[in-house]
């Protein structure tokens, strides 16, 4: 288990308050001008030393993403939008930030406005999270009296303005260049990449886009070292990380714990186990709704990092642990899952508009056992036209769990559905011409 | 994508009152000069608030006009994200979330409690015409499941005995407590914490 002292968010379950005063002596705005005034290429080489990878799904490195950023300032303003339309079904570590550690973030998005040059920082909270951007706004307000932002933030010379901008119920969102049109004030619908945010992003502007638990990272990255970060879990999947851990355990919780910790350390130590005990355990979602779910006896071994996630045709994603036992029917979570991306496709490309809806008709009668056996082949098929075939990921996303669930649960499905759709009684009569009246008459 | 179609009753006129209209000008100093098209998803949350928890279509064009921006638009908009009530819904809006991680820990029983107490049917008042209720999707509480929200509030830890008891607050006016209703510290694993002790103890 990771050491108390090497946990980032010591104040993950709000055990002293989030206000500034408690923040600081958390550690949080002690050196901040010192951090700043070792200039932008010390920052951004510290963070690419420390391996960090973004928190928000896909993983690209942190510090490589920053060094997109054109190295001088144009006529084009830059910005610095932070990603937290946290909505992926299992995953709630953003909130836990906003409202416990709002500091942190802050303190973060000023490192990261001045490594990219931006002096405007907008703060994309989902709808639904009013309340904890509510609380996010007081330690911004804080923040602006204490003159840790605003005008010559924290002493640095460098200006910044942070803004919240809230959603309003778009999954969507969460995709990067989807939330820089709404916060355009557009519908939410992802453009085509390239250009990439980081050349061409809000308002036409260079913008970098990162996740909350990103940004929340990076003060206490620069201050122990990129090195520190680096010793903690293994190469390539450094640092630590909060995982959800949420369905069928005891305890379920959000905790932070080393990258590369084991599956089932997770689930036994932190969440108090599988409810009806480890055997009890069918399917475990590891990553956040979209990701592959992995069956009971590859859980045994896994551990929790991009790479070995990767190795096993899933992903880390969110770290939103979905734990999935043996009392439920796996068929009929994946068809909920697959009306979630149904319900939530933007409506943009065509075979994600359409497709989703086919997967979870489709996945609804197999749960009830009312498809026949060549539909299983053929719900493959549906996920292989979406996949791929959409400007964003949300086409990956939404056949991602399905393909999953063809690929560890196709013996279950097969039992259930034994629809015959062929005609039963076939008579065949030779000199009648229209032999298909016939059947139909009979089907 | 979800099918969302206005109600078809409709307000003739729609303005802002002086505090909302306080509250867009604050809203559109937020965003560069000549952007002010960015705040259109905050007007609509304004005009929502104003006019009891749903948007008429006469609110939409008062924004666009504001706004300087065509009313189709601002209708896209409106339509496109979920949050937006395009019908009247109760004073109290409960919302449940019944995606996975919250349905195979009892989500649907919670169902059953509103439509015990509210209304049989999705998105209908309930008799004295103060509350409504209605599925959604995932609203990132996970780890708290099942949930839902009243709304601006989250209502964590639940079951359905515990559920009946917050819907007769709500209806006979009271405003229950929000958070956790097993009484649990925000996300700590329960009873089993293992991580961070000195600080729960200090």
């Amino acid at each position: 288990m990771l050491k108390d002292e090497d946990r980032i968010f010591q104040n993950l379950y709000n055990d002293k308050g989030s206000d500034v005063e408690s923040s600081r002596k958390r550690g949080d705005w002690i050196n901040t001008k010192d951090l700043i005034d070792k200039g932008r290429d010390w920052i951004i080489t510290e963070v690419k030393a420390s391996e960090l990878r973004g928190r928000g799904g896909a993983g690209f490195p942190t510090g490589l993403k920053w060094s997109f950023a054109p190295k001088e300032l144009g006529s084009r303003p830059h910005y610095l939008v932070i990603n937290g339309d946290e909505s992926e079904p299992g995953t709630c570590k953003d909130r836990d930030i906003l409202r416990f550690e709002p500091h942190k973030l802050i303190e973060g998005c000023l490192i990261a406005a001045y490594a990219v040059q931006a002096h405007v920082c907008y703060i994309y909270i989902r709808g639904e999270y009013f309340i904890d951007g509510e609380k996010l706004q007081a330690a911004i307000d804080e923040a602006y009296e204490k003159n840790l932002i605003g005008k010559n933030a924290s002493g640095t010379g460098w200006d910044l303005d942070i803004y919240i901008h809230y959603g309003a119920g778009a999954y969507i969102c969460g995709e990067e260049t989807a939330l820089l049109e709404s916060i355009e004030g557009k519908k939410g619908q992802p453009r085509l990449k390239p250009p990439f945010p980081a050349l061409i992003g809000l308002y036409g502007c260079p913008t970098i886009i990162n996740n909350v638990e990103t940004i929340a990272v990076i003060p206490t990255i620069l201050r122990r070292g990129g090195k520190w970060f680096a010793s903690l879990g293994k190469a390539k999947n450094t640092g630590t990380k909060i995982f959800c851990i949420s369905g069928n355990v005891n305890n379920p919780c959000n905790v932070e714990e080393e990258m590369s910790i084991s599956l089932k350390e997770l689930i036994e130590v932190h969440a108090g186990g599988v409810i009806g005990g480890w055997e009890n355990l069918q399917a475990v979602i590891p990553g956040g709704s979209s990701m592959p779910l992995i069956p009971q006896k590859t859980c045994e071994t896994l551990t929790m990092d991009f790479d070995s996630l990767m190795a096993e045709k899933s992903g880390l994603g969110t770290a939103g642990i979905v734990v999935i036992n043996k009392d439920q029917d796996i068929i009929k979570c994946m068809a909920r899952i697959a009306r979630f991306y149904k319900h939530e496709s933007c409506g943009q490309c065509t075979p994600c508009r359409e497709g989703t809806g086919w997967m979870w008709r489709m996945l609804e009668r197999m749960a009830k056992g009312e498809a026949s056996r060549d539909e299983v082949d053929m719900l493959g098929d549906v996920t292989n036209q979406i996949a791929g075939h959409t400007i964003c990921a949300f086409g990956e996303g939404s056949s991602w769990p399905v393909q999953g669930l063809l690929r560890h649960f196709k013996k279950e499905i097969e039992d259930r559905n034994n629809l015959n759709p062929t005609i039963k009684k076939e008579k065949n009569i030779p000199y009648l011409v229209d032999q298909h009246l016939l059947d139909k008459k009979n089907a | 994508m979800s099918l969302r179609r206005p109600s078809k009753e409709q307000p003739e006129n729609f303005d802002f009152n002086s505090a909302s209209l306080e509250a867009a000008k604050s809203i559109i100093a937020k965003y560069p000069k000549d952007k002010q098209q960015s705040a259109v998803m905050a007007l609509l949350y304004i005009a929502q608030k104003q006019n009891s928890n749903w948007i008429p279509l006469a609110a939409m064009k008062y924004i666009g006009k504001f706004l300087d921006m065509p009313y189709i638009k601002v209708y896209e908009v409106a339509t496109f994200y979920t949050m937006y009530n395009l019908a009247p819904v109760g004073k109290h809006f409960i919302q449940i979330c019944t995606t996975t991680p919250c349905m195979i820990r009892g989500a649907y029983k919670l169902v059953e409690a509103c439509k015990e107490k509210i209304s049989e049917n999705e998105n209908e008042l309930s008799k004295d015409q103060s509350c409504s209720w209605m599925e959604v999707e995932c609203l990132g509480a996970c780890v708290n499941a099942p949930m839902l929200q009243i709304n601006d509030d989250y209502y964590e830890d639940l079951d359905k005995e515990k559920t009946l008891k917050i819907l007769d607050k709500i209806l006979t006016g009271e405003t229950p407590k929000p958070g956790s209703y097993r009484g649990r510290l925000n996300n700590e694993p329960e009873n089993n914490r293992k991580t961070l002790m000195d600080l729960k103890n200090a």
